[in-house]
């Protein structure tokens, strides 16, 4: 390009010949100059613009096509997270406190049909119902046929079944991955773990929801994915548990009971052992409720928690622990026992119309189960405190303990509070308890007289509870219990080799019409061992016993509860490390020496 | 020296190109071997929770009970009860096993030889 000058000589000169300013020429050679480098200069920022512009809506473009992949596809796991145990995405386990498994999860599959595709329906039907007799063809050929899409047959199946169904070989029969929850120890603990069953169900997966038990209390923490790698451990140990029931189940068919509970409870750490409920189920194949009659009736009941039941002569030994604690009397007072006493228009009466009186220590009145005795004693500590008393050892709650039934197990109170009520309550008439109740409170004695909470969780520390009696009481109202074995009601308890005290209870069960029946009774045996240094609260509860080894059929408690508690301390004590007290049969003067050093 | 510069960079552009693609592909291959794991590892871990189960389910205490009663001859095995603890003192001192005693008159059982020539005298 040639370059203008800014005042072209030959221009100039005929400017100036022309008479003209030259100076004009020069200023239009630069305006026309500065036109040009403006329209360049003017181009290259469009270009730039519109490269920056592109540049932008393709940077937009991209990300907006990302955002709308993200938006309209499937979302996906992110692969390169790592995962650890979580892997199998299921419900946690549970175990017994020694880590056995009492619950865990197992791979199944789930038939369900897609009659479309289905080929022979008739023949499908046939051969479906060759492998499941519980199925009808002719239900089965309907629902084929009549236009649905989707079906399905069963909810689990076993490895050889569904193997059979491979064979059949139609493609209208389909498979979905499941999860079940399986119990392997069959019906032990039933009634603790409660039961599984399937909540929502799709076609890749359905989810395993907790019934009952604690299975339902801990479902969230189950089902957590985050958490599904450690199991729940129970403060249930497996072997005890098993042995408690064994003996439970024999002394039950032995007492011609039609129920029977046990509880057995570290009193240091409110740890539940064992808790034996029968008659039980299976909760791999949970029953249904029952429909018509009692609910209490049915397996699913659970009497140690859920049964709430007047507990009988248990309860005399909170009111003697209560007047000992108030500094109204001691082991050794003397207290009226006079039978019968007259209370309005009230007559308490003894057992068997006996009379122990006219005055019984306070041992006494607990060693011989004395119903006098311990209404003047409630009497001297009176209603108020006495209601304050059995609040504090929570007979007025529902148990804590972690089991869905626990919370709708309600103790029944009387409305009002008179003195009537604070003489049949002393010695456990006109107030229901369930037996978790009871241990709980004995427990409390039995642990030096601080409350303790129930559970069935592990601990592994004793918590910190409220102190509710002194020391030297709780240990003058366990060698009170201890009495009731060695001299009282509870004879057959005096087993060797473990120091059992208890107290024995026997209650008339009340019928449903009002009124009390005659000859059905619950028997309730609580008791702590070893007396000396109590460990463990075991309560046993049988549901209309009798013992007919007799001529005559006996229904108190010494007779049917006590003998099998004492069989059960004497199976589970060894298993959980008590050393009995073992007494060396003297055989000659030389190991009679020897054992003497 | 520019055209220089553009090479270099056009170079560069080509070699980070393909270690882009190789990196893309070393990362997929990565992923894939991340998922065949994680499903060797759930399968593992399936096998495992069954066994578990068998374990517990062939460990119940209703079977071992059954079991214990059928080989009852064999095993000998009885609940277990205050009876069968003992104390120390009524187990009886281990019989000491009679050592040899003390060799104090040593007998030198190794004769020696006499020249067979030599006449013994009688």
């Amino acid at each position: 390009m040639s370059r203008t000058p800014l005042r072209p000589l030959a221009r100039i000169l005929t400017a100036r010949a022309a008479g003209e300013n030259p100076d004009v020429i020069e200023r239009e050679t630069l305006r026309a100059r500065h036109e040009q480098i403006r329209e360049k200069s003017r181009s290259r920022a469009e270009g730039r613009l519109l490269f920056m512009g592109l540049a932008f809506f393709m940077a937009f473009t991209v990300i907006g096509a990302r955002m709308g992949l993200l938006a309209a596809s499937e979302p996906m796991e992110p692969r390169s997270a790592s995962s650890g145990a979580e892997i199998l995405a299921q419900r946690a386990d549970i175990t017994d406190r020694n880590g056995r498994i009492l619950a865990t999860n197992l791979v199944t599959h789930a038939l369900y049909a897609q009659p479309k595709d289905m080929i022979d329906p008739n023949r499908v039907a046939r051969e479906l119902v060759a492998i499941f007799p519980d199925l009808k063809a002719e239900d089965l050929v309907r629902r084929f046929t009549d236009g649905r899409s989707f079906l399905w047959i069963k909810k689990k199946l076993s490895p050889e079944q569904m193997q059979k169904v491979h064979e059949i070989g139609d493609p209208g029969l389909l498979f979905g991955p499941r999860e079940m929850r399986l119990y392997p120890n069959g019906r032990l603990a039933a009634h603790v773990l409660g039961g599984a069953s399937f909540g929502a169900e799709g076609v890749h997966s359905a989810e395993v929801i907790g019934t009952a038990g604690i299975e339902k209390y801990f479902d969230a923490q189950l089902r957590d994915p985050a958490r599904s790698a450690e199991p729940l451990a129970l403060s249930i140990d497996m072997t005890v548990q098993a042995t408690v029931t064994e003996v439970l189940d024999a002394g039950m068919k032995m007492m011609n009971a039609k129920g029977a509970t046990a509880i057995l409870m570290d009193v240091r750490s409110g740890e539940i052992l064992s808790l034996v409920s029968l008659p039980d189920f299976d909760p791999n194949d949970r029953p249904q409720p029952l429909l018509t009659g009692d609910p209490g009736d049915s397996p699913l009941f659970n009497r140690a928690v859920q049964g709430v039941y007047e507990l009988g002569s248990t309860f005399k030994i909170f009111a003697a622990a209560q007047a000992m604690e108030l500094g109204l009397v001691n082991p050794n007072s003397m207290v009226d026992a006079n039978a019968p006493m007259v209370w309005g228009k009230h007559r308490i009466k003894e057992f068997q119309g006996k009379n122990y009186g006219p005055l019984l220590s306070v041992t006494d009145v607990i060693a011989k189960s004395s119903n006098v005795g311990t209404a003047n004693i409630a009497l001297m500590i009176g209603g108020i405190r006495q209601q304050a008393f059995f609040k504090s050892l929570g007979f007025f709650d529902p148990t804590p303990v972690e089991l869905i039934e626990a919370k709708g197990a309600r103790p029944l109170i009387p409305a009002k509070w008179p003195d009537i009520v604070t003489i049949t309550t002393s010695y456990g008439h006109g107030m229901s308890a369930s037996p978790m109740h009871l241990a709980a409170a004995y427990a409390t004695i039995a642990n030096g007289g601080i409350a303790v909470q129930p559970t069935l969780l592990r601990r592994n520390a004793a918590p910190e509870g409220t102190r509710l009696l002194s020391d030297h009481v709780a240990d003058s109202a366990v060698a009170m219990l201890r009495k009731v074995v060695t001299g009282g009601t509870a004879s057959y308890a005096n087993i060797k080799g473990y120091a059992i005290g208890g107290k024995t209870g026997t209650a008339d069960k009340p019928k449903p019409t009002g009124g009390y029946y005659k000859d059905k009774v619950i028997n309730t045996f609580a008791s702590t061992f070893p007396a000396h240094d109590p460990r463990y609260v075991l309560i046993v509860t049988l549901d209309e016993p009798v013992d007919t080894s007799s001529s005559e059929p006996r229904r108190t408690a010494g007779y049917t509860a006590v003998p099998v508690a004492a069989e059960v301390v004497r199976r589970a004590a060894p298993l959980l490390g008590l050393r009995p007290e073992i007494e060396i049969p003297l055989q000659n003067g030389v190991t009679a020496v020897a054992q003497r050093n | 020296m520019r055209a220089l510069a553009y090479l270099l960079t056009f170079l560069a552009v080509i070699g980070l190109g393909f270690w882009a693609y190789s990196e893309n592909y070393e990362t997929q291959q990565a992923l894939k071997d991340v998922a065949r794991l994680n499903a060797e590892i759930a399968d593992l871990r399936e096998a495992l929770s069954i066994q578990r189960a068998e374990w517990a389910y062939l460990n119940r205490p209703d079977r071992l009970r059954e079991l214990s009663t059928i080989n009852f001859d064999r095993l000998g095995l009885l609940p277990m009860q205050p009876e069968q603890f003992g104390h120390a003192s009524q187990i009886a001192f281990p019989v000491v096993e009679e050592e040899l005693p003390l060799i104090i008159d040593p007998v030198d059982v190794m004769g020696e030889q006499e020249p067979a020539d030599q006449e013994v005298t009688p």
